[in-house]
């Protein structure tokens, strides 16, 4: 089986900070991959190299099982990869299209956008996938009006819209009322019952495990454990992330040369 | 899911038409509008005899461009959050290439393009070291407005330079001739460069891209734009115009002197601020430093007409530039 994408041994470090060292890690056909870890383990720099933000400083990154190297975000996006981030990534002064659009503009091979279009799409968009009714709301509006669930609505369409079949959630409920939090849950099952594959990241464990195939636990930069959610009971999971924050291990015992700069 | 194929068939979506939404949309150039008007009116009503004559507004349509055709890529500077202060000193370094290479090859059309690819090249330094050395614009660019106009001097040894020359040549005419022996070419130039910038800014992924990291650096790299890449081509784009604006100003008086451009860089900046471009970055509209710069370029001939002495010119620069843009804070506030 290929993975539909896959990074092997790959590091990376920020001058003397080692974020992540000899990690392996996969992505399968239709699976959404939970990632946990505590703060600073280096789950957002691991999701920056699967979507071409950060170059890894050694390692490999396949996809459909062909390497591809100097991944930039551009080229990951390209790939089918879309990444909605904790901080959303929205430019908070500019119009709703713009903000759909960011980055990935309609236009013809001169560079010429097709607004018209733009704008259409987002119309479509907003009235089919992210219920905006009222008609305050147009593609022109500037999205700082937007409440925070509506900001994420946005980011999660612009993910949608472009057909991308890799959706990296980093963090997604940060900031979500309890009623757009469950949105958000049924939504990441939907991108499985659409046959595309998600990493999701989250703090809160419940979450993953509600929505995930499989369990990935980083810790100072290192994967420590791996589990399939349908192996392991919630309690089983939780004992487990406890182990790994005390020892740096899945198994008890403390990794070797674990120590960190 | 939403997939491509189903987004094809997408109705072309008609915008319906609300005034608020376009007071809300357009609030920055309604703002200065409206200033624009206001002052046209206390002008007309305090001088009629100069400013229902057409005289006036030749005059106007001769001497603004010289600045406002620089005030259009300083425009898109700034909505990408970036300042730029060494155009003055680019427009002069502009002209020197273009007398160096007139020199050494009696080309008026080598000349000029020569001229444009020195302001080109100054620009995309300016990009270079602010991108690549992560210097702020503002100190980078008093750097190379300093650097430009001590190049300029050494070069020229301080010298002036009659450009008669070139003022026989095709190239006058082109730049700054009268149609009809009235309407200066120059303006020609203006219109051109804003409808040009406007188009780059408003209908090209170029300008989409200005505004996205003015507004939102982080994410416009987060989303895979280059940002660095787009600094510098504003850079570069400030640069090229800068030089051919040099050339224009140069053409006008068939005459080269050492300090071209001293004296624009308050009157263009002004211009774009007055137009309602924020300096935070991520808003600002070309129109509306269009009419900011005749605005600038009205006054002190106004100040005169009306009756006060050349001394209150100044003074009511500066009282129409802060009134205009404590409005353009209030309308970003309140129009959100």
């Amino acid at each position: 089986m290929t993975y539909r994408i896959e990074l092997k041994n790959v590091s990376k470090s920020f001058g003397e900070v080692q974020a992540l060292s000899g990690v392996d890690f996969q992505v399968g056909q239709n699976e959404v991959v939970g990632l946990l870890g505590d703060n600073g383990a280096g789950k957002s720099t691991l999701i920056k190299i699967l979507n071409g933000f950060h170059q890894p400083t050694s390692g490999e990154i396949y996809f459909n099982g062909k390497q591809v190297r100097n991944l930039t975000v551009q080229k990951a996006r390209r790939l089918g990869v879309e990444t909605v981030y904790q901080e959303r990534a929205l430019a908070e002064l500019q119009t709703l299209w713009r903000n759909i659009f960011l980055g990935r503009e309609l236009s013809n091979p001169l560079g010429f956008m097709d607004v018209r279009r733009m704008k259409a799409e987002t119309h479509y968009l907003m009235t089919q996938s992210m219920g905006f009714t009222s008609s305050a709301v147009t593609p022109e509006s500037p999205i700082q009006t937007f409440s925070g669930g509506e900001k994420q609505g946005v980011a999660i369409v612009r993910a949608l819209y472009f057909d991308a079949d890799i959706i990296i959630l980093d963090e997604p409920t940060m900031g979500l009322s309890l009623k757009e939090t469950r949105k958000l849950i049924n939504f990441v099952h939907g991108i499985r019952a659409a046959g595309k594959s998600a990493v999701f990241i989250d703090h809160n464990i419940f979450h993953v495990y509600s929505v995930a195939d499989r369990v990935v636990v980083i810790d100072r930069g290192r994967v420590a454990g791996e589990f399939r959610c349908a192996d392991i009971t919630l309690d089983e999971l939780m004992n487990k992330m406890y182990q790994i924050a005390e020892t740096g291990s899945a198994d008890g015992e403390t990794i070797e040369g674990d120590s960190l700069g | 899911m939403s997939a491509m194929s189903e987004i094809e068939a997408v109705q072309p979506y008609e915008e319906q038409f609300s005034l608020a939404r376009f007071a809300r949309s357009n609030g920055a150039q309604l703002g200065i509008l409206g200033v624009f008007f206001l002052l046209w009116t206390i002008f007309i009503v305090s001088a009629p005899e100069t400013f229902l004559s057409p005289q006036i507004y030749l005059a106007f349509m001769s001497t603004i461009p010289f600045f406002a055709i620089m005030a259009m890529p300083l425009t898109v500077a700034v909505i990408a959050g970036e300042m730029d202060l060494s155009f003055t000193s680019i427009m002069a370094i502009g002209m020197v290439g273009f007398m160096m290479v007139h020199d050494a090859t009696n080309s008026i059309l080598l000349a000029f393009l020569a001229a444009l690819l020195t302001g080109l090249f100054a620009g995309f330094l300016n990009g270079v070291i602010v991108v690549q050395f992560g210097i702020p614009s503002l100190v980078a660019t008093i750097g190379t407005q300093f650097f430009w106009r001590g190049a300029v001097l050494v070069l020229s040894e301080g010298k002036n330079g009659s450009l008669l020359y070139a003022g026989e040549s095709l190239l006058h005419p082109i730049l700054v001739g009268k149609i009809g022996g009235v309407f200066p070419m120059q303006m020609i130039w203006l219109v051109i460069v804003t409808v040009a910038t406007w188009v780059l800014l408003n209908k090209h992924r170029f300008g989409a891209h200005v505004y996205l990291i003015g507004d939102n650096e982080k994410s416009a790299r987060l989303m895979g734009i280059n940002a660095g890449r787009v600094r510098i081509l504003v850079f570069s784009l400030v640069g090229i115009v800068s030089a051919f604006a040099g050339v224009v100003a140069s053409m006008y008086v068939t005459y080269f002197w050492p300090s071209l451009g001293d004296g624009y860089l308050l009157r263009t900046l002004a211009s774009v601020f007055l137009g309602g471009t924020s300096v935070f970055g991520g808003t600002g509209t070309i129109l509306g430093t269009f009419i900011g710069a005749f605005i600038i370029g009205a006054i002190e001939a106004a100040t005169v007409a009306i009756g006060l002495t050349g001394f209150w010119t100044q003074l009511i620069y500066g009282l129409i530039i802060v009134a205009s843009v404590t409005m353009h804070s209030y309308l970003r506030r309140s129009l959100k």
